[in-house]
């Protein structure tokens, strides 16, 4: 008998095994709430299938009654945009500082505690502060999100910036390159697909932060729908939502992953 | 084509002296093999050499300049490793260089430039064998067509002085003999002053017109600190026959054109 560190399962195995915890969720649920039904049919913890598809039909598929858009829709999108503006700001203005600061002694120097310092400041804290200076709007969310997941990206980018062997760029400068040069052609081609990492790993963060923002002050997006629903205790609505939240996060990380994998080729040649 | 003046140069770092009281004049076109122990201060010798370093008393004056302060394009460099780009092709990684150059503001050529760049930047790479690997990355490359093509992207600058550190510590003999040859053809055509360090003595003779070894002179623990590495030889290399190859198809076409006009004459 090997070691269990040296046995590997085959190709179905690993399939059944990846699909079981998932599986033992869904049967959890069906059975807790079977039971929880059985007890009470008026319950709403624990709703059953045909609810919860009733829910998503009214959520999804039919215009709401007052409004004639569909809600789901409605949601979505803005969230979605809330998202990608202020990832996309952070991304930018993230990019800049940190190849800046891993690359120049001066912005280094300037930047460094100052952006240590500014990361440990928790960005829900000064979420009333965002609201009383840009007002309810959609600036403080976009603001949330771009302050949540800026301090990250910067150090994680000035730290990959650090990360480039000094050789390389003694090298770039032997070959005549200038500074900025240097950046275009040596630095930022490098720390794209490093950037685009870094975006991904701080999309989690971003979530949180768009949906405790949509949670307090909002008039749709999918935070502010999930805490409406809260008080009709109307899980067969927040389910399905949570459940959609991730599979646009996961979409979404799935995205990134696939466009740095096919844009920046160079980082997986030769490895296999 | 440069020439190089070390005038007592001593470097320390903190309280831990390096390298003391070096000095030596290099001529034009030479090729110096430096050897030495590992830690005696080569590699910090070649970064003052480039400018990455400064000594920390004397000087270096190249072509009786003092040397600029930070690597430029007259001085090309190879390391042991990381000395090519990765995210670029093997072409471009060459073409590179060029691109610097004729393109100040954003560093990449168009139109009729940049083919003028990639057939010169093609033809390095064909001298070091390096043609059919025009598209690869260097992730895709062996460790010896990584430091040739290092070789190549150094060379299309045409430095005067060429500084490799170990650039064929990793090789296997064979191709390390192939890439030997390369070498001192480009050193031929190019009469640029090569500084290379090596661990390996029959590289060191077997390539350069001089070999310089560093060592420590006092090696008691106590002493360690106080004296760094210095000079302990200093031999020219003599080569009898430089390069036998290129020199014999031109002499038997003088050979054949003075039969010729021997026949003539007659
Ligand atoms: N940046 C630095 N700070 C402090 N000490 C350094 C630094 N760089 C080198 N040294 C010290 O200088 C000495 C010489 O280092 P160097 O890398 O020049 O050796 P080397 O001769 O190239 O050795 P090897 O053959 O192993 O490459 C070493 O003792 C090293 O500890
Ligand atoms: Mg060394």
């Amino acid at each position: 008998m090997r070691r269990l560190i040296n046995q590997y399962p085959s190709v179905l195995n690993r399939l059944l095994l990846a699909v079981l915890p998932f599986a033992l969720v869904f049967l959890a649920y069906a059975v807790a709430s079977e039971a929880r039904l059985a007890d009470n049919p008026a319950d709403k913890l624990l709703p059953a299938w045909a609810t919860i598809q009733a829910a998503i039909i009214r959520m999804g598929f039919v215009p709401d009654m007052r409004t004639g858009d569909f809600l789901l829709y409605v949601d979505t999108m803005a969230s979605l945009e809330r998202l990608a503006i202020g990832v996309a700001f952070a991304t930018v203005i993230g990019g800049i500082i940190g190849i800046l600061q891993g690359l120049i002694p001066y912005v280094r120097a300037m930047m460094v505690n100052f952006t240590s310092v500014v990361s440990m400041i928790p960005p829900l804290a000064i979420l009333p502060i965002l609201f009383i200076t840009f007002g309810l709007g959609e600036l403080s969310k976009v603001v949330l999100i771009t302050f949540g997941i800026l301090p990250y990206i910067v150090r994680d980018l000035a730290q990959r910036t650090e990360e480039i062997p000094h050789e390389q760029i003694i090298k770039a400068q032997t070959l005549g390159a200038s500074t900025w040069q240097i950046i275009l052609r040596v630095v930022l081609p490098q720390m794209l697909p490093r950037l685009i990492d870094s975006v991904r790993l701080s999309l989690g963060s971003a979530w949180l932060y768009l949906i405790a923002a949509e949670a307090i002050a909002a008039e749709n997006g999918l935070g502010y729908r999930i805490f409406l629903m809260r008080r009709y205790l109307a899980m067969d609505v927040i389910l399905p939502y949570v459940f959609w939240i991730t599979f646009l996060a996961f979409t979404l990380d799935f995205i990134l992953r696939f466009t740095q994998r096919s844009l920046f080729r160079w980082m997986y040649r030769g490895q296999a | 084509m440069s020439s190089v003046c070390v005038e007592n140069v001593w470097k320390s770092y903190g309280r831990q002296t390096v390298l003391e009281r070096i000095s030596f004049t290099v001529e034009q076109k030479s090729f110096i093999a430096l050897v030495g122990p590992s830690g005696c201060g080569k590699s910090t010798f070649l970064r003052m050499l480039l400018g990455d370093e400064a000594p920390s008393k004397g000087r270096i004056l190249i072509d009786g300049e003092p040397l600029m302060a930070e690597p430029s394009p007259d001085r090309g460099v190879v390391f042991q490793k990381y000395s090519v780009f990765p995210h670029l092709t093997c072409l471009q990684n060459v073409m590179l260089g060029l691109e610097l150059a004729a393109a100040p503001r954003l560093g990449i050529l168009l139109g009729r430039r940049r083919r003028e760049a990639k057939d010169i930047s093609r033809a390095m790479l064909g001298n070091v064998g390096l043609g059919a690997a025009e598209n690869k990355y260097p992730s895709e490359l062996s460790g010896g067509m990584q430091q040739r093509l290092a070789i190549a992207q150094a060379l299309v600058k045409k430095p005067k002085l060429l500084l490799l550190d170990e650039p064929f510590g990793a090789l296997d003999p064979g191709i390390r003999a192939g890439v030997h040859e390369t070498l001192l053809e480009l050193w031929h055509e190019t009469g640029m002053t090569v500084f290379m360090v090596t661990h390996d003595l029959s590289e060191a003779f077997k390539l350069g017109t001089r070999v310089i070894a560093f060592d420590r002179r006092h090696t008691r623990p106590e002493e360690m600190e106080a004296y760094g590495a210095t000079i302990t030889f200093d031999l020219p290399v003599y080569h009898p026959v430089p390069k036998p190859p290129e020199i014999i198809p031109v002499f038997a076409e003088e050979l054949d054109e003075k039969a010729v006009r021997y026949k003539a004459a007659v």
